[in-house]
């Protein structure tokens, strides 16, 4: 039986958008003719549509389920995700690292490393990366798929092909501008179509208060509503873990390596007018990321309070249950009417399609500009660039569907994608942020940390897996659920590559100091803004955000 | 920005105001026999459609495409 049913009208809805973003790419095609038009939306959207599209890039319809589905499962503690596992991230982005992306007229993460560090480096992560995403665009479309099988009972294979070929022709259409285009549309499509949830779900329950009295009376004994006070021993929260986790492994480096490094969000930045705008566009991020949980984590928890059959989890599933990650749909189907219906199921699908356009459209600029260009064709002209550009959209997207094929033959690949993922980001981190920061760091110390960080995450990965009773070294406690695993993995991981680069940078010739400027701190100019209205500075809204970060983890502690 | 692109305001304005419209007389339509979900007495999709709708006005009008 299928959780939701649509009418005429929400049928309307979702083939309106589809209409809708097939008629923007085609619109925006005569505007993307260069490879800075291309590849970085010409350089010249504002802080407000470089911030809305650097948030909605992150906030795609898997996250959307998955976190919705993770916050029945663990309460609030999902809400780390959001706050301390995202701002101080962006707000150091916006503030520290975005000058130097900026001034150096970088167009990808692995450009700066090739400045920064020399091709070792910068081959190293251009190959990961591009592999990654593309592995990633192929999950992210079966999951779709499946989500839509799951809610309306559509048909796999016409959702792949559907939704895989719009995105193919509007990103090959339109480039950047159309990936951001849309994004920023999706943005407001899934806040309009999901707000309604936490809306109704609260004058349901009486408010806040009334929510967490039907949780306790759900779930008598556990503690589903509370941030940080139940995270001073792993047994104490549904999690499995400490405190230290969330905010060394998690604040600290994964999203830090996440949110700085990852080309596929840092690109949507790099497009913005100038350098003000530019660490703008994160903080004017920061702050929607902040209220996301309103339309994320408060469904699932007030999924806990209202539903009346227990979700379960997907490898506990048979007929007539609910999966954790169905807790959103489930919510959507408890209070929206035809219409309404038909709104959210297109935020949903927006976010699939806005994710993986996201992932093609950073996939197609790191092949061309960091493995193409410098590897197989060095001198060529701009057009054909954009040329190579447009088709390995195309090409990028038939390997994403091919690896969604794949993806079906493999229940657990998505938790092995992931784990994949987290390999790469974490590592990362440390060779960009020394590369920025420590002028004594050297290409041979940068290749050689990057591989060590990355070589010894895959390694503690596999540790545990072929003995499980590594976790207790790994992750500080046997009872760590993967999540608590992945942030002390990318903990070490960081660690070890920060200490290989030093090693190796201090034993091998450092670049000339002429050679660094515009790259690393200390001998790069970067625009003062002292005759700028203090409402006007980034680093006034950055203390904004930080104070408003927490404030908000008193009010839930 | 250069080169006369239409913001991505307008076209975000567009479709807001064109679901609002949808969504709201979808609402109207059933207003004497709300559907069977929980709080339907609410009438959700009557305010929640005319809100997109303004909003989706306001936005194509603050940011037409201009000359």
């Amino acid at each position: 039986m299928n959780v939701i049913s649509l009418s005429n009208v929400d049928l309307a809805i979702i083939a309106l958008y589809f209409v809708a973003v097939l008629a923007i790419g085609f619109y925006l095609k005569r505007f993307a003719t260069s490879g800075e038009d291309f590849f970085l939306a010409g350089r010249e959207m504002t802080a407000w549509v470089a911030g809305l599209s650097f948030l909605s890039a992150n906030l795609g319809s898997l996250e959307l389920l998955g976190w919705a589905g993770s916050a029945y499962q663990y309460g609030i503690l999902a809400a780390h995700w959001y706050w301390v596992g995202a701002i101080p991230a962006m707000v150091f982005l916006g503030i520290v690292m975005m000058p130097f992306y900026y001034i150096s007229k970088t167009h990808s993460v692995p450009g700066y490393l090739q400045l920064r560090f020399g091709k070792g480096a910068s081959g190293l992560s251009a190959v990961t990366f591009a592999v990654m995403t593309i592995l990633m665009s192929g999950v992210n479309m079966y999951a779709m798929a499946v989500v839509m099988k799951v809610m309306l009972g559509w048909n796999i294979h016409y959702s792949i092909w559907v939704s895989s070929l719009t995105v193919g022709v509007y990103v090959a259409a339109g480039g950047l501008y159309s990936a951001i285009f849309n994004e920023v549309l999706q943005f407001f499509l899934i806040w309009f179509g999901a707000l309604l949830i936490p809306v109704l779900g609260l004058i349901e329950t009486g408010g806040w208060t009334g929510m967490v009295a039907r949780i306790q009376s759900n779930f008598p004994g556990q503690d589903f509503t509370h941030l940080w006070s139940t995270l001073g021993n792993p047994q104490d929260n549904p999690m499995g873990m400490h405190w230290t986790g969330i905010v060394f492994g998690l604040g600290a480096v994964l999203s830090m390596g996440y949110w700085t490094t990852d080309f596929l969000v840092v690109q949507r930045v790099l497009s913005a007018k100038d350098i003000r705008s530019a660490k703008m566009a994160p903080l004017i991020g920061s702050f929607f990321k902040m209220a996301v949980p309103l339309i994320v984590i408060l469904p699932g928890l007030l999924g806990l309070a209202v539903l009346p059959d227990k979700l379960v989890p997907e490898s506990a599933l048979q007929a007539g249950q609910h999966s954790y990650n169905e807790v959103l749909p489930l919510m959507l189907a408890r209070y929206m009417g035809p219409g309404l219906l038909g709104l959210g199921v297109t935020a949903l699908v927006a976010g699939f399609m806005a994710g993986m356009a996201g992932n093609v459209s950073a996939f197609a600029t790191v092949w061309t500009y960091d493995i193409y260009r410098p590897y197989i064709r060095k001198q060529a002209t701009d057009a054909h660039y954009v040329w190579m550009g447009r088709w390995c959209t195309l090409i990028g997207l038939f390997i994403s569907i091919a690896t969604a094929y794949v993806a079906m033959g493999f229940a657990s690949i998505m938790d092995y994608v992931q784990a994949l993922f987290s390999f790469f980001i974490a590592p990362l981190f440390g060779t960009v942020l020394l590369g920025m920061l420590w002028k004594r760091a050297t290409g041979p110390g940068g290749f050689w940390g990057l591989l060590a960080g990355v070589g010894s995450s895959v390694a503690m990965f596999f540790w545990v897996k072929f003995d499980p009773s590594a976790l207790a070294i790994i992750a500080l406690s046997a009872h760590a659920k993967p999540l608590a695993e992945d942030m002390y993995r990318a903990l070490w991981s960081c660690l070890i590559n920060v200490v290989v680069t030093v090693l190796v940078s201090l034993a091998t010739r450092p670049k000339p100091v002429a050679e660094l400027a515009g790259l690393v701190m200390g001998v790069t100019d970067i625009p003062k803004e002292r005759d700028v209205p203090w409402v006007h500075k980034p680093v006034f809204w950055a203390a904004v955000s930080i104070v408003l970060l927490l404030i908000l983890q008193w009010i839930f502690w | 920005m250069h080169r006369h692109l239409v913001p991505v305001w307008f076209f975000v304005g567009l479709l807001l105001a064109i679901y609002g419209v949808l969504i709201l007389g979808s609402g109207l339509a059933n207003l004497s026999h709300p559907p069977a979900t929980v709080l339907g007495n609410l009438h959700a999709p009557i305010w929640w459609g005319a809100v997109l709708a303004v909003v989706g006005v306001i936005y194509c009008v603050a940011f037409r495409p201009r000359n």
